[in-house]
């Protein structure tokens, strides 16, 4: 499998709440990079993980299936997963294949934030 | 056909339907032309032989929505230096229907596989029973593409068929990430269903790699168990079950036949 080319910065957004910013290509081959990111995520005792797609280049569907796998091991340690910076075409895609509807869609990363420190 | 909104193989900003200020925020990405169009509900296609009543209407169904337990299946097989992967997944998509197991039917397209094509399947599921059902072509590119289950099927998830070069060898592989959708498929699952579905992926795989020229294709199958929680608020799911469906159909055939008949005369 070929290198994930994509880079995942973990910073906390206050209590509980860390953001990911995920800056390049989404596949099922960047699989260690988002979970490296969701260990450190959660090492900082975040409840809440925001996911920053604004420098999302690529994704296929294998990308969808890693979130998924995140997705799930998120809802076990009773995390919530929101997301924000999805361009129409991304957003339309989360919407086809209905993880809209276990991963909160936010226009900007204030409405996330303000979501998920309420 | 799928009700969608956009063409495929779309690649520029308009094609894909962005408005002017979403195309100056976010360029076009490369991936746009391989995933399908947004769809609500699926529309049967008109496939020769085949009725399209357990789809039409049909939501998909992600990993989201199932019930049972969550399922990663990985079936593998090298196929040497035969083939590019990009030319392993040209003969996968040109001559899916053709590979699958005897006794199962899949009938997409005749112009092979591409996203926003619904196909109709017709599968045997074990004691002479069929399961009338469909797949819906979530994403297709040159070195993969991606089925997903639309409501009454089996599975609630999708599949992923793709090949990948390590070293001078071309694996090809069926990544299949689903839950059973209602209890029902998941007792059926228990109760051998999971055999009969990898013997159903090791047989495709093998039959591709004869198709390829592979001398003695050895598949490798891989499971891991993602959540072993079952969703018992998707229970209800079991109102659009294919099989039980498709069994109530087939036993009202002959009383359906007979009211045509008497209304035509």
């Amino acid at each position: 499998m070929e290198a994930p080319a994509v880079r995942m910065d973990v910073r906390q957004a206050g209590s509980g709440v860390a953001v990911v910013d995920i800056k390049g290509e989404v596949t099922a081959a960047c699989e260690p990079v988002l979970m490296t990111a969701y260990e450190e995520a959660e090492a900082g005792g975040a409840r809440r993980l925001v996911l920053n797609f604004g420098g999302l280049e690529y994704m296929n569907s294998g990308g969808i299936g890693m979130l998924v796998t995140l997705l799930v091991r998120a809802n076990r340690q009773h995390q919530e997963l929101a997301a924000f910076g999805l361009s129409d075409h991304y957003r339309e895609i989360f919407e086809l294949t209905r993880l809209d509807e276990a991963i909160t869609i936010y226009d900007d990363e204030a409405s996330a934030l303000s979501a998920a420190l309420r | 056909m799928a009700q969608q909104t956009g063409p495929e193989g779309a690649t520029s900003a308009e094609q894909i339907g962005l408005s002017v200020r979403e195309s100056q925020a976010h360029p076009v990405p490369r991936d746009a032309g391989s995933w399908a169009a947004k769809v609500d509900r699926l529309e049967a296609p008109d496939r020769a032989g085949m009725r399209g009543t357990n789809v039409a209407g049909r939501r998909l169904n992600g990993p989201v929505q199932g019930f049972g337990k969550m399922w990663q299946k990985t079936y593998r097989m090298n196929a040497g230096t035969v083939c590019s992967p990009q030319a392993a997944i040209a003969t996968w998509k040109a001559h899916f229907p053709e590979l699958w197991p005897r006794g199962n039917r899949f009938a997409g397209p005749l112009a092979g596989i591409s996203p926003g094509d619904v196909a109709l399947l017709d599968l045997a599921v074990g004691g002479g029973v069929k399961l009338s059902t469909g797949v819906f072509v979530l994403y297709a590119d040159e070195d993969s593409f991606t089925l997903m289950t639309p409501q009454g099927h089996m599975f609630a998830g999708w599949i992923t068929f793709s090949a990948d070069q390590s070293g001078p060898d071309t694996f090809v592989q069926a990544h299949v990430l689903m839950r059973a959708n209602d209890p029902l498929y998941e007792a059926g699952l228990a109760l051998g269903g999971h055999r009969k579905e990898d013997l159903f992926w090791v047989q495709t795989l093998t039959a591709l790699g004869e198709r390829l020229g592979v001398a003695d294709p050895q598949v490798e199958t891989r499971t891991v168990c993602i959540d072993s929680r079952r969703q018992w608020h998707h229970a209800r799911n079991i109102w659009h079950n294919a099989a039980v469906r498709t069994m109530l159909q087939r036993l009202a055939a002959p009383f359906r036949g007979r009211h045509r008949t008497q209304s035509a005369s």
